[in-house]
């Protein structure tokens, strides 16, 4: 069967659709190592600025402290450089991978669609819409909650890291400016912990929206990310 | 005072014998760390060029950059520079006073205009006209604006001249400003700390008095050589901080065997400043030397970054003072608090749409 998708919000009408190719494997493998990286920069970050319990023995026996933040840079790199790589893709990828980074804000009908999500949310709708990629309200959450954060986390970061690099180094000559911007560095570390929070609060919303769509909407959502497909119920 | 006069000439009729002004010239190579043939340079420059005046003026401070500065850990420094400086004018330290004194201002500023330097201690504070700031009568900050105006370029000793330090802690009640955003159309070189260090002071002002030039100066205006690096990259017990060996409390046994004291909320790891390597009192300690955390006193605005002993320090962008990690631990605990009574919610819409007997599937 064949249906006409409404432009933008991506909303589809009609009744039993095909499973449709959604999900890129760019997008999804990024998908997978993104979160697990974001899991270790949560996990390590929290632990360097709240650090274990002080080790028995010499500091040449040690390099807890020097293992914990070599963890942090190197998964920051990996979110960094995969987040340049998911931005490439926004450009050559399908109209979904565009998403994250471009909702329509000056689209009526698409706020009329992210009014409804919400109405579905607060349990006030009594069926959901079906919608090809992210719906509208997961696409504000996406931007809001992920996109820009990110943003912020990787600038914020580089700068911090530039400290510890040196003067010179292109981390510092290219993020460097921040830090005098913001109030130094202890505000940077204040807020770099801040928008970690925002990032964990992120991903409780994720998980949890992703497994009650699964169960309670009418369109596959957790295995679409392994599989690409987006397969619908009815 | 004939204009010709060099450093050496002032040098030597202060007392200072040939020998003591070589050393000078080798240490202040040394502390600038350039290469051993630059001592003969700088002792070339000294003999031959004329003495650049320095101008010291003191605004809402608490004098303890000049406390610091004239107990420079080598007193030939001290000696040769203070010698420079007060023969001019610093209101603390020099023998004269009342009118006369203010008199030698104009004088200099006439006669080596715009090839002196203005070295600022303490800042002008702006409220009520700048009247919590007298001096000789008049605003301090008339002052600071009509002595920098044919000034070559201006020195902020100390985080007062350089960020506005306690003075301009919330809630900045006098209006405490630094130097640079007073004096705009001057180069403005930042040398923080509360106070600075004394060898920072004297080595600034011999590279800008031999070398006739400014410093190389990072994104703050700060002389690279001694700001570049933080306290935390070259201090002592970094490798107790990579090992993961803290100091937990102040009387604790980690406290005694010197391990690293960023548990005790040690600011070293977001402080410029060149204490843990040149140190203090002549080389015998620093802070972090003596079991005490840095305080951060050479960063903007160090007083109202939170507390000097904690590590995630408070912010009061939210109404309350609490730090980052509280204020986002408890939004993760609200989201998922929410989050687990929408899924009951949920649960039970589900239940009750489906029903007993009913087919599943909508």
């Amino acid at each position: 069967m064949f249906h006409v998708e409404r432009e933008v919000t991506g909303v589809l009408v009609g009744e039993r659709l095909p499973a449709v190719y959604v999900y890129q494997a760019p997008v999804r493998l990024w998908h997978w190592v993104n979160a697990l990286c974001i899991t270790v920069l949560a996990v390590t970050g929290y632990l360097i600025s709240h650090p274990l319990p002080t080790q028995p023995g010499e500091a040449s026996g040690h390099f807890l402290m020097g293992y914990i933040r070599f963890a942090h840079f190197a998964a920051a790199y990996l979110f960094a450089v995969g987040f340049l790589g998911r931005l490439y893709w926004a450009f050559v990828g399908n109209r979904h991978s565009r998403q994250i980074f471009t909702p329509p804000f000056a689209d009526l009908n698409w706020w009329k669609e992210v009014l409804f999500e919400l109405r579905w949310y607060l349990f006030l709708e009594k069926a959901p819409k079906k919608y090809l990629g992210h719906n509208p309200l997961a696409q504000v959450g996406m931007f809001f909650l992920f996109t820009l954060p990110s943003v912020f986390m990787i600038f914020t970061g580089f700068a911090l890291y530039g400290e510890g690099e040196g003067l010179g180094s292109w981390q510092s000559q290219a993020f460097g400016w921040l830090i005098p911007l913001m109030g130094g560095s202890q505000a940077v570390h204040s807020w770099h912990h801040l928008v970690m929070w925002v990032m964990v609060c992120f991903v409780i919303i994720h998980v949890y929206v992703a497994i009650r769509e699964d169960i309670m909407s009418r369109q596959s959502i957790i295995s679409t990310m392994v599989s690409g497909y987006r397969m619908f119920k009815d | 005072m004939p204009p010709t006069e060099t450093f050496y000439e002032v040098m030597r009729s202060q007392g200072i014998t040939r020998r003591s002004f070589m050393k000078f010239c080798s240490l202040t190579a040394a502390s600038l760390g350039l290469a051993p043939g630059m001592a003969a340079n700088i002792a070339h420059a000294m003999e031959t060029k004329p003495r650049t005046p320095v101008l010291w003026l003191h605004g809402l401070e608490c004098t303890c950059c000049s406390e610091s500065f004239i107990r420079s850990g080598h007193p030939l420094a001290k000696d040769v520079v203070l010698s420079m400086i007060s023969l001019d004018y610093d209101d603390t330290i020099m023998a004269a006073a009342g009118h006369q004194a203010e008199a030698i201002l104009g004088e200099v500023a006439a006669k080596y205009k715009g090839n002196y330097i203005l070295a600022v201690e303490g800042n002008p504070p702006l409220n009520e006209d700048g009247m919590y700031c007298i001096v000789g009568g008049k605003p301090f900050v008339e002052q600071l604006r009509r002595v920098a105006k044919d000034a070559k370029a201006v020195i902020a000793w100390g985080s007062c001249a350089s960020w506005g330090c306690v003075q301009s802690a919330k809630p900045n009640p006098t209006r405490a400003t630094p130097v640079h955003r007073v004096i705009t159309d001057k180069p403005v070189i930042n040398v923080p700390g509360c106070p600075p260090i004394a060898e920072v002071m004297t080595a600034v002002l011999a590279y800008m008095l031999t070398f006739d030039r400014l410093p190389e100066l990072d994104r703050q205006g700060r002389p690279k050589m001694f700001y570049g690096q933080r306290i935390h990259d070259k201090c002592y017990r970094r490798p107790h901080f990579d090992a993961g060996q803290y100091v937990e409390h102040w009387d604790d046994d980690s406290a005694r065997k010197g391990y690293c004291l960023y548990k005790m909320g040690c600011k070293g790891p977001t402080t410029y400043n060149a204490c843990s390597t040149v140190r203090w009192n002549g080389g015998v300690s620093f802070p972090i030397g003596s079991g005490h955390g840095c305080l951060g006193c050479s960063e903007e605005g160090f007083w109202d970054r939170g507390s000097f002993y904690d590590r995630v320090t408070d912010i009061r962008q939210f109404g309350i003072e609490s730090n980052a990690d509280k204020v986002g631990g408890t939004a993760a605990a609200v989201v998922g608090a929410a989050v687990v009574a929408h899924a009951a919610v949920s649960a039970v819409k589900r239940a009750r749409h489906h029903g007993p007997g009913e087919e599943g599937g909508d």
